[in-house]
């Protein structure tokens, strides 16, 4: 396949030491291997994901999504953006969606943009890299570069909220999306089929703000990927892996549990699986260690 | 009470669903519920929610505009968007619920110690700072957001996430002294301070 080439909106948590490096590193390490070209963004901005409506409001928050649009339109014409983070992606696709269905909006973001020299023409199509992957290569093309099939290995696919609503991956259902199963599958390991807490919310920002509401959410999560008898959780999400993962301890020590669930991402799943070395994969970016997979990298 | 609060008062008096519909985003799809409900079983804090969605549309067709500004329940939204994936009539009830929470906090009118809202404003503050979030500010600024006691208290609850954090390269102390930014900054404040002046405007909001 000729190389595929992107513009590539990666976000705050994806950044040098931030939440979610780990996931940056497996994606580079998976898109290496599947000539997946990522040109980012030049000085791209926080899209304010979920929670920033009670300081922004609409047009100041539909104006940061604007602004890395615009500066895509800028360096990289003709290119889809993409987004690894799912709030990154529905914020950006909102705007794009939002700003080409009310053109009076659309106006009055353009005379703030026009503030920094921008402009926006909104020609772009917003995709999740999980889109790119099913949608521009497919789960054959996936499945050719496997060099380690994860044999032997249970997964739960924990989908969560964002990448699945409102937009979600076309053809999918919202309540039981198949996506993330199959690609477990095409990697050589075993879905669990009937793990019902699959689209469940993990509490998203109000994990911070509401952490015994939102742990309550967070043990139902685990322990069904447990009770499916799963090895670990794959993830295509940034906040839901660190929700799913960082406050298993607090949740141990609160209900009683003994939860010590790996949680990781396709990318990590798929790095291994191509041969990526532990490094590679971002193995070392688990507070909980994905064993089985560090065993296998390590082959 | 906050003039803006009295000014819409007096200038929609006696009909909320006006109100709702000239100043929360996405607020003229309120009339469309039709009451199902299927959004207040949707929702993953719908029991701690005082009222939920499904409520608080025929509340605010009601006319009960302090019962449903006063109240934490929009902030209880986590943007899951089930409701909205769920809605028989599409109305997008994520959007109206962050709509109505944003226009009660502008009028002065939300729960002063919601801790959502709190931390929602200090993570906007936090992101428009560099134009990127710094993360080790914002989680300290959420740890002491009710003062340095339960700050204290809260950081050493918090201890060994944050030791696991930085032992896996996810978090740095480094970050302290600046971090990660927009190289353009200015141009973006400036794009900001636009956007902030032509939706007040659009909303009866002067000169704040």
């Amino acid at each position: 396949m000729a190389k595929k080439s992107y513009s590539f909106y990666p976000g705050c948590s994806s950044q040098k030491a931030a939440s979610s490096s780990n996931y940056q590193v497996s994606v580079d390490a998976m898109c290496d291997v599947l000539d997946i070209e990522l040109n980012e963004i030049p000085d791209w901005n926080c899209c304010s994901a979920s929670i920033g409506y009670a300081g922004g409001g609409e047009l100041p928050r539909l104006a940061l999504s604007a602004r890395n649009m615009a500066l895509s339109e800028q360096a990289h014409p003709g290119q889809d953006i993409v987004a690894t983070c799912a709030a990154c992606w529905l914020s950006t696709k909102e705007t794009q969606e939002r700003l080409h269905s009310d053109k009076d909006l659309l106006a009055e973001t353009n005379t703030a943009l026009a503030e920094a020299g921008l402009k926006l023409k909104n020609d772009k199509n917003v995709r999740h890299m999980v889109e790119v992957l099913i949608e521009d290569l497919g789960y054959d093309e996936l499945g050719k570069h496997v060099k380690k099939p994860l044999e032997g290995m249970k997964i739960a696919g924990y989908v969560g909220c964002q990448t699945n609503r409102p937009f979600g991956i076309a053809g999918e259902s919202f309540e039981n999306p198949m996506y993330l199963d199959k690609l477990i599958n095409t990697m050589g390991a075993e879905a669990c089929e009937t793990y019902e807490k699959k689209v469940s919310c993990c509490g998203g920002a109000l994990a911070f703000s509401e952490p015994e509401k939102s742990q309550a959410l967070i043990k139902d999560i685990i322990e069904s990927a447990y009770d499916n008898g799963a090895d670990m959780i794959v993830t295509p999400c940034p906040v839901c892996q660190m929700n799913t993962e960082v406050y298993q301890d607090q949740i141990n020590a609160k209900y009683g549990t003994k939860f010590k669930m790996p949680v990781v991402y396709y990318s990590t799943l798929m790095s291994v699986a191509y041969g990526k070395n532990g490094k590679e994969a971002g193995l070392n970016g688990h507070i909980i260690p994905a064993k089985q997979l560090e065993a296998i990298a390590g082959k | 009470m906050s003039n803006y609060n009295n000014e819409m008062v007096e200038k929609f008096r006696g009909n909320f669903l006006k109100e709702v519909e000239a100043n929360v985003e996405e607020g003229d799809w309120v009339k469309m519920c039709m009451q199902c409900g299927v959004c207040s079983g949707s929702c993953p804090l719908g029991p701690h929610w005082e009222h939920p969605p499904q409520e608080i549309f025929m509340l605010i067709r009601a006319n009960k505009r302090e019962e449903v500004l006063n109240s934490s329940s929009m902030w209880m939204c986590t943007s899951c968007y089930n409701c909205i994936a769920r809605c028989p009539r599409g109305l997008p009830i994520t959007h109206i619920m962050h709509g109505l929470a944003t226009y009660a906090k502008r009028l002065g009118l939300a729960p002063k110690q919601q801790a959502t809202a709190k931390f929602a404003q200090l993570f906007w503050d936090n992101l428009v700072k560099t134009g990127r979030v710094n993360e080790l500010k914002l989680g300290l600024s959420l740890y002491f957001m009710n003062g340095i006691g339960e700050g204290i208290k809260t950081s050493l609850k918090m201890k060994d996430i944050g030791l696991g954090m930085l032992k896996t390269k996810r978090m740095s102390p480094m970050e302290m002294l600046g971090g990660h930014g927009c190289k353009d900054a200015k141009g973006l404040h400036a794009i900001l301070k636009k956007a902030k002046e032509i939706e007040e405007a659009k909303i009866g909001i002067h000169g704040a």
